[in-house]
């Protein structure tokens, strides 16, 4: 099964195209297509003709993601986590246990640290999410974390990592100079199974030192 | 472990700005209709397909249910205020350190952030049998699968069970009980007033519910009086982590003292059984004593007169002795 997917993926660069790359962009045509469609049952008139009961919503929302304004058609039960990666493309953020209790899937929104997996994706509309893609500075600066755990390998297998990062962010925003025991009991709500917690604390020690300027 | 499926199946979402408006959809919809606050309990159940409402209507844009403000008796704390501002707020930390306290001890960093206290008081219990959608007693069945001497009972009840063994796992209802919170609830036009250690439902009354929350019910804000406010309130939680989890028991205890004795106490445990529980045969045996060890250690030996421990979790009875001698004991950890 590795093997199909290591040739899979070997041919594929060989054709210019990751096997990434290429799922990504079936999933941006797809959105677009979907997008048109709505748009064409509006301009019929027939969906726009029905008035709809207070509170009801609409399948075609705006989103903030990452300084960005997006326009996606999202189902009303949908959750961020799976709008961002499914329809957005942006597979930073991870769905681990999809059940609010493992922290992979932490996005901010407004500033404050979410679980993407138990946020629907329609009530974050008007508000501003940030997803660990959006974390990078424009000219390619990494934030304090990101660099804090390039410095000290923070992490084994990583799958935990977006979440860990994104829920430091937080805390670094309230506190650059927390002790290890406050930034444990922050990130308390992440869980890493190949249990790196010491790694990753020193790796948040060196951030906040980064973040003070230190 | 719950198995992880592909996505929520299709509801109708509604996402009302007014408390009027949710009202009237609770109205019209009725039992279909499903309160979403937080959504921290209610996804799960959905996204296991154990719940399946028809309606959900979403109160996430009602700003006026998010308000903490100080009325002419104490604080009115709005349902859906999330914890994080219930723990922020500069009034219920001066006021009810215990409060703030309480609410810090619930759930994940994350939680605190999107979850409400409305929810942390209102939320369904964690029985793993009955989140998976065994059909037991409260899920309309008829019969307990977590009683039975080889049922895993670990987390359940040791005081009040009636058929189901469930506990309430929620940190905020003891100290709101202690405290003597209201909750305010509206249905339609008509509002109601209802004591905090009311608001909730044991098994004996109504086996599929909580709390007294009905269809149609919205719970709106909870009304913390002035009476307690700065008292000495001791609240502690204990769990198998020192974090993220739901308690296995906990604790709040609210004390006057006068000339050097209890003149009046308020003793809340939860996590023991199916709603938050007063201890009026603790409370009415320290009151009038000198609070010290020999009154602390005499209320829990009657704190647990009358348990009935499962066969797992025979470990609570001595928690909860401890836990009640503590609150009495020891000055607040707030």
């Amino acid at each position: 099964m590795s093997q199909e997917i290591i040739e899979l993926t070997e041919e594929s660069a060989e054709q210019g195209v990751s096997r990434r790359g290429f799922i990504k962009g079936a999933i941006a045509a797809s959105a677009a297509v979907s997008s048109s469609n709505y748009l064409f049952r509006g301009n019929g008139g027939t969906a726009l003709a029905q008035s709809p009961a207070a509170g009801a919503v609409e399948r075609l929302i705006t989103l903030n993601i990452n300084g960005r304004s997006r326009r996606v058609q999202v189902p009303p039960m949908e959750t961020l986590s799976t709008t961002l990666r499914y329809t957005l493309g942006l597979t930073g953020t991870k769905i681990g246990c999809d059940r609010a209790e493992c922290g992979a899937c932490t996005v901010l929104v407004d500033g404050e640290p979410h679980y993407g997996c138990s946020l629907l994706t329609h009530s974050v509309r008007g508000r501003e999410v940030t997803s660990i893609e959006g974390l990078e500075g424009e000219d390619g600066t990494l934030h304090p974390m990101q660099q804090a755990v390039l410095e000290e390998q923070g992490f084994q297998c990583a799958f935990c990592m977006s979440g860990f990062i994104m829920n430091t962010v937080a805390l670094l925003n309230e506190n650059q100079n927390p002790t290890r025991k406050e930034a444990a009991e922050w990130l308390s709500g992440n869980l890493c199974r190949c249990a790196d917690y010491d790694k990753i604390l020193t790796s948040v020690m060196r951030a906040a030192e980064i973040t003070r300027g230190a | 472990m719950a198995v992880i499926r592909d996505v929520i199946p299709q509801l109708e979402l509604f996402q009302p700005s007014s408390a009027d408006d949710a009202l009237a959809l609770l109205a019209e919809h009725g039992s279909d209709a499903w309160v979403y606050a937080g959504g921290l309990d209610t996804l799960d159940w959905f996204k296991d397909r154990v719940k399946r409402p028809r309606v959900v209507v979403d109160l996430g844009g009602i700003d006026s249910l998010r308000e903490i403000r100080s009325t002419s008796d104490g604080i009115e704390i709005g349902a859906m205020a999330t914890l994080i501002s219930v723990i922020n707020n500069p009034e219920v930390r001066s006021q009810f350190p215990a409060l703030a306290y309480s609410a810090k001890s619930a759930a994940s960093p994350q939680i605190r952030y999107q979850g409400t206290i409305g929810g942390n008081i209102a939320q369904d219990t964690r029985c793993w049998y009955y989140r998976d959608g065994w059909t037991c007693y409260r899920a309309g069945g008829n019969i307990c699968y977590a009683s039975p001497p080889t049922a895993m009972n670990r987390e359940h009840c040791i005081l009040g069970a009636s058929r189901c063994v469930a506990v309430n796992p929620s940190d905020t209802a003891p100290t709101l009980v202690a405290l003597e919170a209201e909750m305010v609830v509206r249905r339609g036009n008509s509002e109601r007033v209802v004591a905090a250690e009311d608001f909730f439902v044991g098994p004996e009354i109504d086996i599929e519910r909580m709390t007294v929350l009905e269809p149609g019910d919205l719970l709106m804000s909870i009304r913390v009086p002035s009476k307690w406010a700065s008292a000495r309130v001791y609240f502690e939680k204990v769990r198998d982590r020192d974090s993220w989890d739901f308690p296995l028991a906990n604790v709040a205890t609210a004390i006057r003292e006068n000339g050097g004795n209890i003149e009046e106490a308020r003793v809340v445990v939860n996590g023991v059984a199916p709603t938050p529980v007063r201890l009026t045969a603790v409370e009415s045996a320290i009151t009038g004593q000198p609070r010290n060890e020999q009154t602390a250690e005499q209320a829990g030996n009657v704190s647990i007169q009358g348990v009935a421990p499962l066969t797992h979790n025979g470990y609570k009875v001595n928690l909860m002795k401890n836990l009640v001698k503590r609150s009495i004991r020891d000055e607040p950890l707030a």
